[in-house]
């Protein structure tokens, strides 16, 4: 059993980089999620593990690193929050188009533009249907505890490698910087370049040896017929992983004659807003969807079946909302609630929506 | 004599690089880009690294860069080669990698991305190729176009007032303390390619010996674009490009001490 520690989620997520053994981190500052990088650099992973840490000189820089290193079949990780991102969106698109397994940490705050270092859940747009050009997907984990921001780094790393495609953990500031106590991973050791070499050396560019023939990382395919084939093979890859890896919690369903759906964040709220609404007397229950992509579809759908109305909550201007109604159909309402810009809805206003907009105030 | 004879092994006195792939080049006749590839070639393969070293080609007319050098490569986005190779150059410090960029690539779009490499002094060789245009998207204005020159968005010639000045970029490389090596080549006349193979050749042995950044600038041409025959273009490079953009070493030694950096006094 790991070490037990009370930590903020933000050093958790460099302490689990630390610990998988993972081989490099580029990133540039930016609230809420800075202390990523600090953490990192205070550790000097260099003289324990190897671990390569580089403060880059844009998002875009630290993002276009990640494609150099992961296409020579390294385990590297940036991290960033919002405006990153957006910065980011030219290389995250590279990056699945020369399908490139590598980790992307946002740590959300509110936007548009500049907007506020508070927390919000308002990318998820970005992170689940694209963000930058082309038709691509990012594997999309949600965190809702410092617990689960230790335990997806690693399995971020796996479901990228699998598939060879960047994986995403989609948190915000108030997972970010929130101190809970946590179950640290044990260490796994980098790979050593042998290692490297038998796994990925099929594809990976690290020096064309024994005469193999030469690797080439790239998106380019200017043959329309070969490309159109490159986009079928990310999209079986997608509905593979829609097929394999959709991850939820639902607590409290068996019973419940009402739903809310909510990730990350909005998820713990919503999680003491079933037990507030519960002691009303209310049969709700909460559906929390850990892989953003792929997903849950299916068991939304099936609740759609058991219960009389859904309430999707969210720090957002209502998003994931949409794929919430098309997963459930037309037979029953499926509302949003949410707050924005920053602000943190409260489980006394979640009950409120829920009986206002459901169970008819 | 029969061909057979004329070509028999002890009369060869020069040969294709054995890197250099058999694929036909898309390069207009008279570019640059290919003489500057058969010259990369040739320097792998003298110093044996092919093992070992990772190219990074740009988005610009070498792009296919990889179809044509037989190592491994890596394709970029636009401008970021030098973020790419600096990604796989600091994870595996025991690869040669070096990037390959157009002036479009490297002094506009992927500015920030040059200084920060070259002035973190990241052990990677910069090959850059300066035709003053923007090949690959059809003749537009470059950061190094010079004052006057037409371009298909300087139709009138590049007005400084309308357009800004052309970019000295490998200048205000040379002045950055991360790299080893600066120099500005050409490849229009025989002597000059074999100038500049020596001049790719010390790059890359500076990436051996972990000196810093190596940076080799091309003054090149575009007779296509530039709307010359390739004679013209070459003449019109040596008469307003040279004197401009000067063929000579900005830079040689190995990245500054930074003993004499100022560090902070206790
Ligand atoms: C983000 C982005 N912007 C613009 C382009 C279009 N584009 C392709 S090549 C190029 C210019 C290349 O010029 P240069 O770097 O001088 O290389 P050359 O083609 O002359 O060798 C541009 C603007 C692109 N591919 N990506």
């Amino acid at each position: 059993m790991g070490e037990l520690k009370l930590m903020k989620g933000n050093e958790v997520i460099a302490e689990a980089a630390i610990r998988c053994g993972c081989d490099g981190y580029f990133g540039y500052p930016i609230t809420p999620q800075s202390e990523i990088m600090e953490t990192l650099m205070e550790r000097e992973p260099w003289n324990e593990t190897g671990m390569v840490v580089l403060q880059a000189e844009s998002e875009v820089a630290s993002v276009h690193m990640l494609y150099g290193a992961a296409g020579s079949g390294k385990k590297v990780m940036t991290s960033s929050s919002s405006p990153g991102i957006s910065l980011m969106a030219e290389g995250i698109s590279y990056l699945a188009g020369a399908e490139l397994p590598c980790l992307i940490v946002n740590v959300q705050r509110g936007g548009p533009g500049l907007g506020t270092i508070q927390p919000s859940q308002a990318d998820y747009w970005q992170s689940t249907k694209g963000g930058g050009h082309g038709d691509y997907r990012l594997i999309v984990l949600a965190p809702s505890s410092v617990q689960e921001m230790n335990d997806f780094v690693e399995l971020g790393f796996q479901l990228a490698f699998k598939y060879r495609n960047p994986a995403m953990i989609l948190t915000d500031g108030v997972i970010g910087q929130m101190m809970e106590k946590v179950v640290l991973s044990d260490y796994i050791p980098r790979l050593k370049d042998e290692e490297i070499e038998e796994k990925y050396g099929s594809w990976i560019t690290s020096g064309r040896k024994n005469s193999r023939s030469r690797h080439v990382i790239t998106s380019l395919e200017l043959d329309s017929g070969r490309m159109e084939l490159n986009n079928i093979r990310f999209q079986e890859k997608y509905a593979k992983m829609e097929e394999d890896e959709v991850l939820y919690e639902e607590i409290q369903c068996e019973d419940a004659e009402y739903l809310i759906v909510a990730f990350g964040s909005s998820a713990r709220i919503c999680q003491k807003a079933v037990d507030v609404a519960r002691a009303k007397g209310i049969k709700v229950g909460l559906l929390r969807p850990i892989t953003l992509f792929p997903f849950p579809k299916e068991p939304i759908a099936a609740l759609a079946k058991q219960v009389k109305g859904m309430l999707v909550v969210e720090m957002n201007a209502g998003q994931m909302v949409e794929d919430v109604q098309l997963a459930a159909g037309c037979s029953i309402p499926v509302k949003y609630y949410g707050r924005l810009g920053g602000i943190v809805p409260s489980p006394g206003e979640v009950v409120e929506a829920l009986e206002q907009k459901l169970i008819g105030g | 004599m029969e061909l057979a004879e004329i070509i028999s092994p002890n009369n060869l006195i020069y040969k294709k690089p054995k890197l250099l792939t058999d694929k036909t080049m898309h390069y207009c006749p008279g570019c640059g880009h290919g003489v500057v590839h058969k010259l990369l070639a040739e320097v792998i393969e003298d110093l044996g690294i092919e093992d070992k070293t990772i190219g990074i080609s740009p988005v610009g007319c070498a792009v296919f860069a990889y179809n044509y050098i037989d190592i491994d490569w890596q394709e970029a986005a636009h401008g970021r080669a030098p973020a790419v190779a600096t990604g796989i150059a600091r994870t595996n410090p025991d690869k040669i990698v070096f990037t390959y960029q157009g002036d479009g690539d490297l002094a506009s779009i992927g500015t920030a991305e040059i200084m920060h490499a070259c002035n973190r002094g990241e052990n990677i060789v910069v090959i850059f190729v300066n035709n003053a245009i923007y090949g690959m998207t059809g003749g537009q204005m470059a950061p190094t176009t010079l004052l006057g020159q037409v371009t298909s968005t300087t139709p009138t010639g590049r007005d400084a007032s309308l357009n800004g000045y052309p970019l000295k970029i490998t200048e205000l490389i040379a002045q950055l303390p991360g790299t080893s090596y600066v120099t500005r080549q050409s490849v229009h006349t025989p002597a000059a390619i074999r100038k500049c193979r020596k001049a790719i050749s010390k790059a890359f042995q500076a990436a051996l010996d972990k000196k810093g950044t190596a940076f080799v600038e091309v003054v090149s041409t575009c007779n296509m674009n530039w709307k010359l025959d390739p004679v013209e273009a070459n003449i019109w490079m040596e008469s307003n490009m040279f004197p401009f953009y000067p063929p000579g070493d900005l830079k040689d030694g190995s990245k500054n001490d930074p003993a004499s950096y100022s560090p902070l006094k206790n």
